[in-house]
């Protein structure tokens, strides 16, 4: 579940790279004007090719998940149709934030309650995270005593840090708040620590250089140099977080989009899961995409 | 005042992963203030790690080294570096580069405009007060490293330590920013100290060319006294026999003695 967590961050480097384009390159780039053209026209002509590749594959791609879906359950009894998972859905998200009781409230609260979780969860794993990476890269007597345990406890799955929870904290909704933590922290702790230990030489000499002091060297070097590779490890703990929270609310109950599938589970209400792994989708897709254009802000280029 | 920084038996070993490895060997240097001298030879042959040890980044295995009679153990604003590929933080602008420096050096004695009227003296020293707020990436090679040098006038330093600052531009990039350099030199009397693998560069900016002979355990082979008056033009140069002299001991040393050695008995 969790192993895309050393991903590199070069690929959002690169992502950034090509969105952030040099001004002074601009006028090598200007097409010379013919002088026999008439009264130029301000704008160029919309280049609709290229906005229709970008619409309709990723259109087809979905009629065609839906059209096979419609297809295999034509005649299929349990399992629902596109049309009725969809007539359901109008209704579930037409009143998302009812409350009938502990086990039986709106989609909305679900959503919210499981947000909750992971914001709680994730937001102490970037406070412990981020300034043990720190650490980490920059005295490697820490970080020759910390990776082998990094190595050994991150690739353990995250329903196995739920019994300890439950038993330090003896109820359910900590116990979800620190599998959250625990899978969460590890991305942010290796990328934190990987940009230190990237930092170029050439501006660790400048500042040697320039006789910088401590606090200078971290605000002004130190951090705006890791701050790519730390967002990079902020993205993937929410994903892994949001990966876990499902998983952890199914076993743990409460309100929360996790236990919800479980719920409508128990109920053989089907529409409900598949709306549920939509939502789930969603979700998980809005918190990456947010923070990919956090990232893409402070991401700066090599020069 | 004859000797404003020496470099006294300066040996340099760095223990690596295949073992040690002799990079300076015996180094005896001195530089007058206000001269400005060239180190030159074949790459690999330690002139880097030379200027770093008078730069104080890094330390002599063997050796010492003064700079206006204080021993020199750790990098100060007293003797900035213009480094090879300018590092300029790409996070700052232009004077925010610039102004880093300015503060550490001047910030406890002037106050914020003061400051800031530094940074931009330094910029309009290098001919760049025109981009003041722009970013590293959003400016050419050969300005990147023009404000490299102005954040390292901007300190005011005694000595300026280049490290072949325009290695990386194209031809006439460099010989304009080689005018520019000794236009300013002329005007700070700075000592300098400069790393360089072009012979013309060599010739036309310095007092005195250091020689280094090809590693490992390099040393010093020859020393040129360069004597052109100031101030000095490329193109009337090129036909002064004096230039043309001079060039030729240089190339005469780089390829007829000391001829770079690729490793054949390694």
């Amino acid at each position: 579940m969790v192993s895309a967590v050393f991903h590199s961050p070069t690929q959002a480097m690169l992502d950034a790279k090509s969105a952030v384009k040099p001004v002074g390159a601009a006028p090598a780039e200007a097409k010379p004007v013919p002088p026999a053209a008439p009264a130029p026209s301000l704008k160029p002509p919309y280049d609709w090719p290229a906005l229709g590749m970008k619409v309709f594959p990723p259109l087809i791609g979905i009629a065609l998940l839906i059209g096979i879906w419609a297809l295999l359950t034509m005649k299929s009894t349990t399992f629902p149709t596109p049309a009725a998972t969809f007539a359901e859905a109008v209704k579930v998200f037409s009143d998302p934030f009812y409350s009938k009781g502990p086990n039986d409230q709106g989609i909305g609260w679900n959503i919210l309650f499981s947000l909750e979780r992971v914001a709680l969860g994730f937001g102490m794993a970037a406070l412990v995270g981020i300034p043990l990476g720190f650490m980490i890269g920059r005295f490697e007597v820490l970080s020759r005593m910390v990776s082998p345990l990094i190595s050994l406890l991150r690739p353990v799955s995250p329903l196995a840090w739920l019994p300890i929870g439950l038993l330090v904290f003896k109820a359910a909704n900590p116990a979800a708040i620190w599998t959250i933590f625990i899978c969460s922290i590890w991305p942010m702790i290796i990328n934190t620590a990987v940009g230190v230990q990237r930092v170029p030489a050439d501006y660790l000499n400048v500042a040697r250089v320039l006789n910088l002091s401590e606090w200078k060297v971290f605000t002004k070097i130190l951090f705006p140099a890791v701050l790519p590779y730390m967002l990079t490890g902020v993205r993937l703990s929410v994903s892994t977080a949001w990966l876990v929270i499902v998983a952890a609310e199914m076993l743990t109950g409460g309100v929360g989009i996790g236990f919800w599938v479980w719920d409508e589970w128990n109920n053989l209400n089907v529409q409900h899961i598949l709306i549920a792994i939509f939502v789930i989708g969603v979700v998980g897709l809005l918190l990456e995409q947010l923070l990919v254009s956090v990232a893409k802000r402070f991401t700066y280029d090599e020069v | 005042m004859n000797n404003f920084i020496e470099v006294q038996h300066a040996d340099m070993v760095f223990s690596t992963r295949k073992g040690r490895f002799h990079a300076l060997r015996d180094i005896n240097l001195t530089v007058a203030k206000g001269e400005f001298v060239t180190l030159i030879g074949h790459s690999g042959c330690g002139k880097s790690t030379l200027l770093n040890l008078i730069a104080g980044l890094t330390t002599p295995t063997e050796g010492t080294l003064l700079c206006d009679n204080r021993e020199i153990a750790a990098p100060g604003p007293e003797r900035a570096v213009v480094f090879q590929n300018h590092s300029l933080l790409p996070w700052l602008t232009c004077i925010e580069n610039v102004q880093l420096a300015v503060e550490r050096v001047f910030g406890a004695k002037e106050s914020k405009a003061q400051l800031v009227a530094r940074a931009k003296a330094a910029l309009a020293l290098v001919g760049m007060d025109h981009a003041l707020t722009k970013r590293p990436h959003e400016i050419s090679g050969g300005m990147k490293q023009r404000v490299g040098i102005a954040r390292a006038l901007a300190m005011e330093p005694k000595v300026l330590l280049l490290d072949e600052p325009f290695g990386a531009l194209d031809a006439l990039t460099r010989a304009h920013l080689q005018d520019e350099l000794l236009k300013i030199v002329a005007r700070t009397q700075s000592t300098t100290v400069m790393v360089t693998h072009d012979v013309d560069e060599a010739v036309l900016l310095s007092d005195r060319i250091v020689m280094m002979t090809n590693g490992p355990a390099a040393t010093i082979g020859e020393i040129l006294t360069v004597e052109l008056e100031r101030p000095r033009n490329r193109v009337e140069l090129a036909e002064d026999s004096r230039y043309v002299h001079c060039r030729k001991e240089v190339l005469d040393f780089l390829y007829t003695r000391h001829g770079r050695i690729d490793k054949q008995a390694a």
